[in-house]
């Protein structure tokens, strides 16, 4: 048996006996016979696969014929993306080119299975300057030659409908979580009069794993804590990142500013859906814009995520973490050289305008930022959320599994709450901490 | 005389057996002296689909248990590190949450096996008698008892999972709206009633099955039994305890292992209703090993829970087996 069979039986055996069920993969790289393919691993940016589809195809064109490459093009939802490329690196049958998410970066590196941007595979793609520095940061740990590069810019900010905000007298967005929180009360109505609640002040997708990390770290630090210590090992439970959980879990559980029902909620494109339905006023989203568009809803604004106190700066002014989608090229593939042709092309300045314009993102390389399409109030105000007030998340190979610990122990706490049980400090805690004991024996 | 005349008759009647294997003895032997490599050259790709298939991954599958597989290793897993039992201990170690997990899992495993099996059993048995006696109609109940079994597992899940949604779904519709029996939505998808969530889909998954199997053993039953019985005057239910229950007892046997094996290592359900993650009271002890394995990174850990899996249900199956399976000289 060739050593490519073995390994590739072998990644069987991880999905069918240590999983009991399998996600399995089997993507062709390379090129065969005359006709130069290279496949690409897309991650879902727009409402749909499809509409992702269609954006990318017509850039892969420009690609092909500019080249004579072929692209072979796999969207892939957000759900199934971490267990295809985990698939992928264990039995290095993969794609050529992937998108990853910029937070699971460093736990990507660590394997090992990608190209690192340095020297030469840098230098083909323009150089490190060309990029947005916080954004080009995230692409692997701190020291080492990032294994990715920034594909799509992305930054966390407050929408909010701003009839509603009308009809309750409220003239200006709440810049601190107190205001924030006293809003939400005010829009939280019931508007028909049937004694029951129809419109909501906030709406958040309670059981989205990834969703929750992200309020954890970004609550966290705006009250003093961060997820990881000085020595870079788990640090879940301390009172920093507890009291900025507990506030996230108690919109629902103290301040019934949102519905229980947004517990059962997976994906975070249900909270863009609820806003444009009017059954909620305001949610923290990272790029709703093109979702919105779609279900043709234009009452909205956008402003940045309240603080714990309004002028708060450093750490504790932290509004998002630096988010946005990566591209790597991965180790195994059988034409390196396209596939970073293939990563230039795509972070062009020319692509970065189309793509970044029709996914709502911002561009990744500073040139872009002249053209007219990114000159709009929502655009300027992610700008100035990624210069002054996001950080990345945690730069260590865990990240990705403390995102699912942390994730899952909050969805857990937001179930109780939509049940009706109350959620204690301790609770929240006790949560964290086992959250963060379980990651310990993992290691 | 007769006393002594009698024994030897049921010796006599002992033999065919001896004959009958005797027979099938000497081909077999001509055979063996006259192997040739033909034999060996058309079981080999069976042998080898066989290795590949199960026997190398289930050997790696165990092998994962014993290393540390995340993902500093995975890309370079022939090399990771060995850890000898670590993972075991981690995973059954009393003071850890990652063993409180495992023993819940496999209490809450064993319940909802019980309880699936029950319900699945019990519907299948009454679907198969009321449709043993021939009435108008019966071909087509027949089809549509199969349908749940016919649906692709996953269509039938989403289906379901639509249908539990606490917002909008049909069920709280039904309960909340329409009957008015139920104030409050209640959430079939978090808490408590997830557990019985995932009961119901499995059940209703897994009946037809057995409603299948039991339809045939039925039918294996001769009529005249029940009209002997009727014209004896035994009710109804005394010709079920009496006639049908022990006449299916062998396909029955059979049944529940089966049955019981699968449902235990239900996985689709879950992840379906669920995603990667199921709340905790729900969560059954394969999706545990995949949240180990693929949510936490943790191969080595869900490799060593596998192996144990496959230990218990090894050891239950052994037991079984001997127990209540018909003994071998029905075997053929």
């Amino acid at each position: 048996m060739n050593t490519k069979k073995f390994r590739w039986v072998a990644a069987l055996a991880v999905g069918v006996v240590a999983a009991g069920s399998m996600t399995a993969c089997s993507a062709d790289g390379g090129s065969d016979g005359g006709d130069k393919t290279i496949t690409y691993w897309a991650s879902n940016q727009a409402p749909t696969v499809e509409r992702d589809a269609e954006v990318l195809q017509e850039s892969i064109d420009r690609y092909t014929e500019e080249t004579g490459v072929k692209v072979d093009l796999e969207v892939i939802p957000w759900s199934d993306l971490y267990n295809r490329i985990l698939t992928a690196v264990s039995s290095g049958e993969g794609p050529d080119v992937l998108n990853i998410g910029n937070t699971w970066a460093v736990s990507l590196q660590s394997s090992g299975a990608f190209v690192p941007w340095e020297g030469d595979a840098l230098e083909a793609i323009g150089g490190q300057d060309r990029f947005v520095q916080s954004s080009f940061a995230t692409g692997g740990a701190e020291g080492q030659a990032p294994t990715s590069v920034p594909l799509y810019g992305l930054a966390y900010s407050l929408y909010y409908n701003t009839a509603m905000f009308e009809a309750a007298g409220i003239t200006e967005p709440p810049a601190t979580w107190e205001e924030f929180v006293e809003d939400a009360k005010k829009l939280t109505i019931d508007t028909d009069g049937d004694g029951q609640i129809d419109q909501w002040g906030v709406t958040m997708a309670g059981s989205s794993i990834s969703n929750n990390a992200h309020q954890a770290f970004v609550r966290g630090l705006q009250n003093g804590g961060e997820l990881y210590n000085e020595d870079g090992e788990p640090d879940f439970g301390n009172d920093g990142v507890v009291a900025g959980v507990k506030e996230w879990v108690d919109l629902m559980a103290v301040d019934k500013v949102v519905s229980p029902s947004d517990a059962e909620s997976v994906n975070g494109s249900d909270m863009a859906a609820t806003f444009a339905d009017g059954q909620a006023a305001m949610f923290f989203d990272q790029a709703p814009t093109d979702n919105l568009k779609s279900r043709d809803f234009t009452d909205y604004a956008a402003a940045p995520v309240p603080m714990e106190s309004a002028d708060a700066t450093g750490l504790e002014g932290t509004q998002s973490h630096v988010a946005g989608i990566n591209i790597s090229v991965f180790e195994n593939s059988d034409d390196k050289d396209a596939a970073i042709d293939f990563v230039k092309h795509l972070t062009s300045d020319d692509e970065q305008k189309y793509l970044n314009e029709s996914f709502g993102a911002l561009p990744v390389v500073t040139a872009a930022y002249d053209d007219p399409a990114f000159q709009s109030e929502a655009i300027k105000l992610k700008q100035v959320t990624l210069a002054d007030h996001a950080q990345p998340m945690p730069l260590y190979p865990s990240e990705g599994q403390m995102e699912t610990l942390v994730g899952t122990a909050i969805k857990d706490l937001l179930a109780s709450a939509a049940q009706g049980q109350s959620v204690s400090e301790d609770d929240v805690k006790s949560a964290l901490e086992d959250a963060a004991s379980q990651m310990s024996s993992g290691q | 005389m007769t006393v002594n005349l009698l024994p030897p008759a049921p010796a006599e009647e002992a033999t065919p057996p001896d004959r009958h294997q005797a027979a099938p003895l000497q081909p077999a032997q001509k055979r063996k002296a006259h192997r040739s490599p033909l034999a060996y050259f058309l079981v080999a790709p069976a042998a080898l689909a066989e290795l590949l298939v199960h026997i190398i991954p289930m050997v790696l599958g165990v092998w994962i248990a014993f290393i540390t597989l995340n993902q500093l290793s995975i890309a370079n897993w022939v090399n990771a590190p060995f850890v000898g039992l670590r993972n075991f201990v981690t995973a059954l170690d009393p003071s850890s949450p990652i063993a409180g997990q495992l023993y819940g899992a496999l209490g809450r495993t064993l319940l909802f096996t019980v309880i699936v099996v029950a319900i699945a059993w019990s519907m299948g048995m009454l679907g198969a008698v009321l449709l043993t006696s021939s009435f108008k109609g019966r071909g087509i109940l027949r089809t549509l008892f199969l349908v749940p079994y016919a649906l692709p597992s996953y269509v039938g899940t989403i289906a379901w999972a639509f249908m539990f949604n606490q917002r909008d779904g049909a069920i709280n519709r039904f309960l909340v709206d329409d009957l008015g029996i139920l104030q409050d939505r209640p959430f079939w998808l978090l808490g408590g009633n997830s557990f019985w969530a995932i009961v119901i889909v499995t059940a209703w998954q897994f009946w037809p099955f057995a409603f299948l199997m039991l339809l045939a053993a039925l039918q294996n039953i001769p009529g005249d039994v029940y009209e002997a019985a009727s014209l004896d005057g035994a009710s109804l239910w005394k010709q079920f305890t009496q006639i049908t229950l022990p006449m299916v007892k062998p396909a029955n046997a059979v049944l529940l292992l089966i049955m019981s094996l699968w449902i235990f290592n239900q996985f689709n359900v879950p992840y379906v209703l669920f995603g990667p993650a199921s709340p905790e009271q729900a969560t059954l002890i394969s999706p545990l090993i995949y949240q180990q394995s693929f949510n936490n990174w943790n191969f080595g850990l869900g490799g060593a829970m596998s192996v144990m899996l496959l230990i218990v249900l090894l050891i239950a199956s052994a037991f079984y087996i001997r127990m209540v399976l018909p003994k071998g000289q029905h075997d053929d």
